[in-house]
């Protein structure tokens, strides 16, 4: 029977039951094989529920650092009785199947093509361990020992990481060496080992971490100085404020009173979320919200007050599938038309698309800035495959030199040097971002009274419609101004190769990128840009317009960041076409480059 | 619209002892109805915050909307004002709050405004002793969108269009002491001697001082039939107790009969010197503050004065256990942990 082979090139799924602790015996696999130098990207594939349903967890390791998910299964370790069945079929052909067979395997489960590798894991388990949660939990590391041999994965490495993850809990450890060497010792005496599909020590990743998104994002807020979080839980954004929280609480005490340079509230909705941090950030703290698609929807209104009464404002949307509760523990981009115009009225934010944790750390910093020099919504939008799994990524770096941009804030002594009357939304620089007073700055100027209703210079309350329609096409200029402040998009090649193009953002970007190169194999030359934030500028409608035809790659149905660029820069839609992906799970590099394939053949054939 | 008083002060004013006179407390002229009660209690916060010699600019003053929202325009000029959106004022003001500790904090709301689209907010804000002197500005009714019942409606009350509600009332005194508010007092605009007191008191208490003013819409709702009118309200106005403010214990003159008069001290060093009108009352029981409030609604009575107050609750920020700094005066330097800390932090993640 044909075996699938590959150095350090595979896909191994994890299908397991949720709550019974393999996760970390998961990573624990995914983090040895990044420890011996090749790049890996796991994803987790989890139910919304606690404890009982199907998980699964998917690691791809690639020798040329693709990061994207990628289609088809090599290995499936399969605990979940459950989901067997599934499971099976997902196998590539000549792929591998490593199952528990403490029972024998019901005869239909049987399929020609794959190979079954039957390891007695919980038996094992019960033969030398004796406590019965335990068994369950170290089950888990029995595998994590069978594929150590099948896959030649280096003991040592393992073995570290294992006291590591029991540091303060050293009796631990031997259990689960001892686990781990039964998996092993099993795979020794019953199969031919390693297999063809193996990992091999290569020097590739460098000083790169495995974080996930979220935690790159809290740390980024700790970073930029923000003092207050407020929030609501809400997967997937819950583990970013939490992770806030964690640092937070080791790194923002008072050295001399211990009490907390910060504070986060759990709030009762998001409608509270977003007034809280509307409310600190007009008093001058830096603030923030995290949430997912239902919390946009309700923090509409408030976000159509941040973007009149001129509030500078960070919320972290960490996107799930949608509409309504929609798939909430799958991946979409599907936020986009809703938070580029969140709320009633004329309103259009700033959004910021990250790609890998460390640009999730430095626009989440990036964020405050640009929200307080423009004194309005910044949002960034990220989602949950960047949020939730541990991705490979250049380590966080803080430039020591780097000094808060708060905008433009009239301190006490600017206040009382003023000769003129402060005029709250007077447009003294000619670039539309007026100058705004902190709440006691002084005693007798700079008072003023912020408000939702149409206000003159001076927020005064008016209904003159020349004063109103002032007022709101000075935010236009603002918008404009906005244009040049906000991260450039990236652009693949120093000029244009080709008459095609492909654009993407946000987590699209490493299939994207390997789906570029899979399409030169066919002899297809695509010029690429990466869109890192909204509003576009020019460089991006220069490379929509000197492109025939420009493929517009991302995770919804409806092509809403097509229709972004379609309606911003009044594009003809015929040029962009649409590469749509939103079954929840991330998108891959043969998705894309097959459909990229089609399209350009059904061009040619015209 | 609002109108900007003109700024010339007679030489001869009265000043408090900061030297303000009456007019620095001032805001634009109102555009409220003439005789809405909301303008009354916009006159007692003046008259207050001259009293007590506070600082306009360290008050922040906050509202969601409705008429009685508007109200932070005609008071406390040199203050900020935040006139945010619909129930949510108690979250801008949980943010502001967080942000500077040092600033007083005034919420604006109305029984519309928090009762119904607001319920949830307010109800929370008290949970979390949110230290803001809370107004609530009550009149039955939706005066800015002309006169629908609101939540506080007493069953019966019949509007100016002649419909009687139907629907259970809110007794938001009562809903604050169940909610654990550290600070609950009614009052009434007509009353300022009451009020006026009270406000003080609730400005100078550390944590969530509720003060549900009955607040009659001489526009929609001071109707006869309407239990929250001037009228009615003058004919069934209970009170806890008589209660001056006084700002420094020294000042204490008015002696009281033993066992008929509270003192209570109140953190910044003043005093509320409560004058029982009733024996077996007693500001610091709040199982008996609930009882007598749920007795005086059974009754048709609207009960005013201060009903309870805890002044050793700890506030949000107590809580929370934030830094006495105010959190938007800490530095870059004293909020980035340093690049040397971020590569600890990366080794972390290999
Ligand atoms: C989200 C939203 N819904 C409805 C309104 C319309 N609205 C404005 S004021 C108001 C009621 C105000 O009632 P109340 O708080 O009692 O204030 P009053 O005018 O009686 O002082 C309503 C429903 C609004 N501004 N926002
Ligand atoms: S409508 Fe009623 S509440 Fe509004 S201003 Fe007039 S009297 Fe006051
Ligand atoms: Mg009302």
């Amino acid at each position: 029977m044909h075996k699938l082979s590959g150095l350090n090139d595979f896909v191994v799924r994890f299908a397991n039951v949720n709550g019974t602790g393999s996760a970390s015996a998961n990573t624990m696999f995914a983090k040895a094989i990044f420890r011996m130098g090749i790049p890996v990207s796991p994803k987790n594939i989890f139910p919304s529920n606690i404890q009982g349903l199907p998980t699964w967890y998917e690691v791809r390791v690639n020798d040329r650092g693709y990061l994207g998910r990628r289609d088809g299964i090599d290995v499936m370790v399969s605990v979940n009785p459950q989901s067997m069945k599934k499971d099976i079929a997902a196998v590539k052909a000549g792929g591998y199947f490593l199952y528990d067979n403490t029972k024998a395997l019901p005869n239909e489960l049987h399929r020609d093509g794959i190979h079954y590798l039957g390891v007695p894991m919980m038996g094992l388990c019960m033969e030398q361990f004796t406590d019965p949660r335990q068994r369950q939990l170290l089950k888990n590391m029995v595998y994590v020992g069978a594929l150590t041999a099948l896959l030649d994965i280096e003991v040592e490495v393992i073995q570290q990481i294992i006291r590591e993850q029991f540091k303060g809990k050293e009796k631990l450890v031997n259990p689960n060496f001892e686990a781990l060497q039964l998996g092993m010792q099993y795979v020794q005496e019953h199969f031919e080992y390693p297999l063809d599909l193996k990992v091999e020590r290569r020097d590739l990743v460098g000083d790169r971490i495995l974080i996930d998104g979220n935690t790159a994002s809290g740390l980024g807020a700790l970073y930029a100085g923000a003092t207050v979080a407020a929030w609501y839980p809400i997967t997937p954004s819950t583990s970013l404020v939490q992770a806030f929280e964690k640092y937070a609480n080791k790194l923002r005490i008072d050295p001399v009173s211990g009490k907390k340079n910060f504070a986060v509230v759990q709030m009762e909705d998001e409608l509270a979320a977003i007034g809280v941090v509307l409310g600190a950030s007009w008093n001058g703290a830096r603030a923030f919200t995290a949430t997912s698609g239902p919390g946009i929807s309700l923090m509409g209104e408030f976000l159509g007050l941040a973007y009149f009464a001129e509030i500078p404002t960070v919320l972290i949307d960490v996107q799930r599938g949608g509409p309504s509760t929609g798939m909430p523990t799958r991946t979409q981009q599907s936020d986009i038309l809703a938070a580029a115009y969140a709320s009633h009225g004329d309103t259009r934010h700033v959004l910021l698309f990250p790609s890998t944790p460390k640009e999730c750390f430095d626009f989440t910093a990036d964020a405050f800035d640009l929200a307080e020099r423009l004194q309005t919504p910044v949002l960034m939008m990220t989602d949950l495959e960047l949020g939730m799994n541990d991705t490979m990524s250049e380590p966080l770096t803080w430039d020591e030199n780097r000094q808060y941009d708060r905008g433009k804030v009239l301190s006490e002594s600017a206040l009382e040097e003023m000769t003129t009357r402060f005029g709250r939304y007077k447009d003294v620089d000619g670039d539309g971002i007026p100058y705004r007073t902190i709440p006691g700055a002084h005693p007798t100027k700079g008072a003023y009274f912020t408000r939702g209703t149409s206000h003159d210079e001076y927020a005064g309350y008016t209904e003159d419609a020349t004063v109103y329609q002032a007022s709101v096409e000075r935010l236009l200029l603002k918008w404009e101004t906005a244009k040049s402040i906000v991260p450039a998009p990236e652009q693949y090649q120093t000029s244009y190769q080709s008459n095609l193009g492909i654009l993407f953002f946000g987590t699209t970007t490493q299939p994207a990128l390997e789906a570029i190169d899979l399409l030169r194999e066919e002899g297809i030359e695509l010029d690429a840009m990466r869109v890192k934030a909204f509003p576009f500028t020019e460089s991006v409608r220069h490379f929509l317009e000197n492109h025939d035809q420009v493929f517009v790659v991302e995770q919804n149905r409806d092509a809403q960041f097509r229709s972004l660029l379609v309606n911003e820069l009044e594009i003809n839609p015929k040029q962009l076409t649409k590469i749509l992906n939103y079954d929840g799970f991330p998108i891959t590099a043969d998705f894309i480059s097959t459909s990229i394939l089609e399209r350009v053949h059904a061009l040619k054939a015209v | 619209m609002s109108f900007i008083r003109p700024t010339f002060r007679h030489p001869d004013l009265p000043t408090n002892k900061i030297g303000y006179s009456r007019q620095d407390y001032e805001g634009a002229l109102s555009t409220l109805c003439a005789g809405c009660g909301h303008d009354s209690v916009s006159g007692a916060i003046i008259q207050a915050c001259f009293d007590m010699a506070i600082e306009p600019h360290r008050v922040a003053k906050l509202s969601g909307i409705g008429c009685s929202s508007k109200t932070p325009a005609y008071f406390l000029n040199n203050s900020h004002g935040f006139n945010s959106v619909h129930g949510r004022m108690p979250s801008v003001a949980t943010g502001a709050n967080l942000a500077n500790r040092d600033l007083m904090y005034l919420g604006i709301s109305g029984d519309g405004d928090s009762a119904s689209i607001g319920m949830g907010q307010f109800v929370h804000a008290i949970r979390r002793n949110l230290n803001i002197t809370y107004i609530l500005m009550n009149n039955g009714c939706y005066g800015l969108t002309k006169g629908q019942d609101s939540a506080t409606a007493d069953v019966g009350s019949v509007n100016k269009s002649g419909h009687a509600n139907q629907f259970s009332a809110i007794d938001m005194a009562g809903l604050a002491l169940e909610m654990g508010a550290t600070f609950v007092a009614r009052s009434f605009s007509g009353d300022k001697h009451q009020l006026i007191p009270l406000i003080k008191a609730a400005m100078s208490h550390p944590g969530f001082a509720l003060i549900d003013v009955v607040s009659p819409c001489v526009t929609f709702n001071n109707n006869p039939g309407s239990t929250k009118s001037y009228d009615y309200t003058r004919d069934h106005i209970e009170t806890t107790a008589a209660m001056d403010y006084v700002p420094y214990q020294s000042e204490i003159t008015a002696a009281y009969d033993e066992g008929n008069s509270v003192d209570v001290a109140l953190h910044d060093g003043s005093f509320i010197q409560l004058h029982k009108l009733s024996p077996n009352w007693n500001p610091f029981d709040r199982h008996l503050a609930m009882n007598r409030v749920f007795e005086a609604k059974v009754k048709g009575e609207v009960l005013t004065g201060l009903i309870f107050i805890d002044q050793n609750h700890p506030d949000l920020h107590a809580m929370l256990d934030t830094v006495a700094t105010p959190l938007n005066q800490l530095e870059q330097r004293n909020l980035v942990p340093g690049a040397g800390v971020l590569e600890g932090i990366n080794a972390g993640w290999r």
